[in-house]
């Protein structure tokens, strides 16, 4: 088992952020579109990584309800890119044996005739390892 | 003039129409797009991790066939282009990432980011030009009100997409304006519709694009046009028929007089 402190480099080191530059002026979460589906909003995501409770993070429903819109990070007066954390975290999860969040063989049940291509790819690669 | 083309997945299957309409549009307005051999998928979202080497190596491999071919290289989807652009950048600018992407890859020459990397909306404002457009449209779409819906691909992040600005975006409003027709500028047009969200939390992809559709319709909005085959997609399957969405391409298109053309085909 990691380390917390472990687990929270490799955050920073996947999303090549610096957390510690976030002012919590709360610009990520006020342009979040996912903010009220979410159960740890974008800027409480920062410190929770300066914090190290990463448990939290993984276990947390954002991780599957970020769209990876960069709201978020183009309108971070700080250049912290929240998005890039969030990533970094589902990450940690979906490279584990058995953290994938979407399996090949749920897709059928999840199609209909008119579901582009372009949809399955993109789950795949955020959901998916 | 002949650019390199990456169509992507999605542009020969259920978005033929956005495919089509952008190269008869193209030879028309007198420049062709010349399809990559053998590209691969994007991968249909940017990798953000800063470790990820394999699932850039698609875009590599197209942005490399363009440079050898001494060609710029052009897309028509959002989501081809946001990925393309990103890894071009990552191959110019990061050097972790160019360092193993040429290792692996093994070219001739390294690739270095020298392509350069257009969406078609580009080549139509800064190659074409919007005036010249205008001057080549012989059914101008007069009265029509389109509100341009540009989402989260295109814009964002603005200094590496340098697309446009990316809270105050012109560029499809001017081309809605060389079409003859009336841009429709309302507060939501660079908000996420969802995305790949919509596979499984369809709820969420509905309240967004619901949102959307209210607020171009609100404006005044007749239509809404995308060049994103997902953006289409989320937006056509949550709206209830409101509010028509359209490839750019197709009204682009139409407006050049192409577009029985196509549709025959």
């Amino acid at each position: 088992m990691k380390t917390e402190h472990s687990r929270a480099e490799m955050i920073k080191e996947i999303s090549g952020v610096n957390p510690l530059k976030c002012m919590k002026c709360g610009k990520c979460s006020a342009s979040c579109p996912s903010y009220n589906e979410m159960d740890i909003k974008p800027h409480q995501f920062v410190s929770y990584v300066i914090n190290e409770d990463i448990e939290s993070l993984v276990r947390s429903k954002s991780l599957w309800k970020c769209l990876s819109c960069f709201a978020c990070v183009e309108r971070c007066p700080r250049d912290v890119k929240p998005g890039k954390l969030i990533d970094a975290a589902r990450q940690i999860v979906v490279r584990e044996r058995g953290g994938n969040y979407l399996l090949a063989d749920d897709i059928p049940e999840l199609v209909d005739p008119d579901t582009p291509q372009q949809l399955l790819v993109s789950a795949l690669r955020r959901y998916r390892r | 003039m002949k650019y390199s083309y990456f169509p992507g997945c999605t542009l020969k299957n259920k978005a033929v129409d956005l495919d089509h309409y952008a190269r008869v549009s193209a030879e028309a307005l007198g420049f062709e797009l010349e399809e990559i051999s053998e590209w691969q998928c994007c991968g249909g979202v940017y990798p953000l991790g800063t470790d990820e080497i394999a699932t850039k190596l698609a875009s590599v491999r197209a942005l490399n066939d363009a440079k050898e071919h001494g060609q710029d290289l052009v897309t028509v989807c959002s989501a081809c282009h946001h990925v393309i652009k990103r890894v071009n950048d990552d191959m110019k600018n990061v050097d972790d990432i160019r360092t193993r992407a040429n290792n692996y890859m093994k070219l001739d020459e390294p690739y270095e980011g020298e392509t350069t990397v257009l969406h078609y909306l580009e080549v139509l404002r800064d190659r074409v030009g919007f005036d010249e457009l205008k001057k080549k449209v012989v059914k101008p779409l007069t009265g029509k009100k389109i509100g341009a819906y540009y989402g989260c691909l295109l814009l964002r992040p603005g200094k590496l997409m340098a697309f446009d600005d990316p809270e105050n975006p012109t560029i499809m409003e001017d081309f809605i304006r060389a079409l003859g027709a009336e841009p429709v500028i309302y507060p939501y047009r660079n908000e996420c519709c969802g995305g790949y969200i919509s596979l499984k939390e369809e709820d969420m992809s509905k309240n967004m694009c619901r949102k959307i559709e209210e607020s171009a319709a609100g404006f005044g909005a007749d239509m809404l046009i995308t060049a994103c085959p997902l953006c289409m997609y989320n937006l056509n399957k949550n709206n209830g028929g409101n509010l028509p969405v359209y490839y750019f391409t197709e009204l682009l298109a139409e407006a050049l007089g192409l577009k029985e053309e196509v549709d025959e085909q």
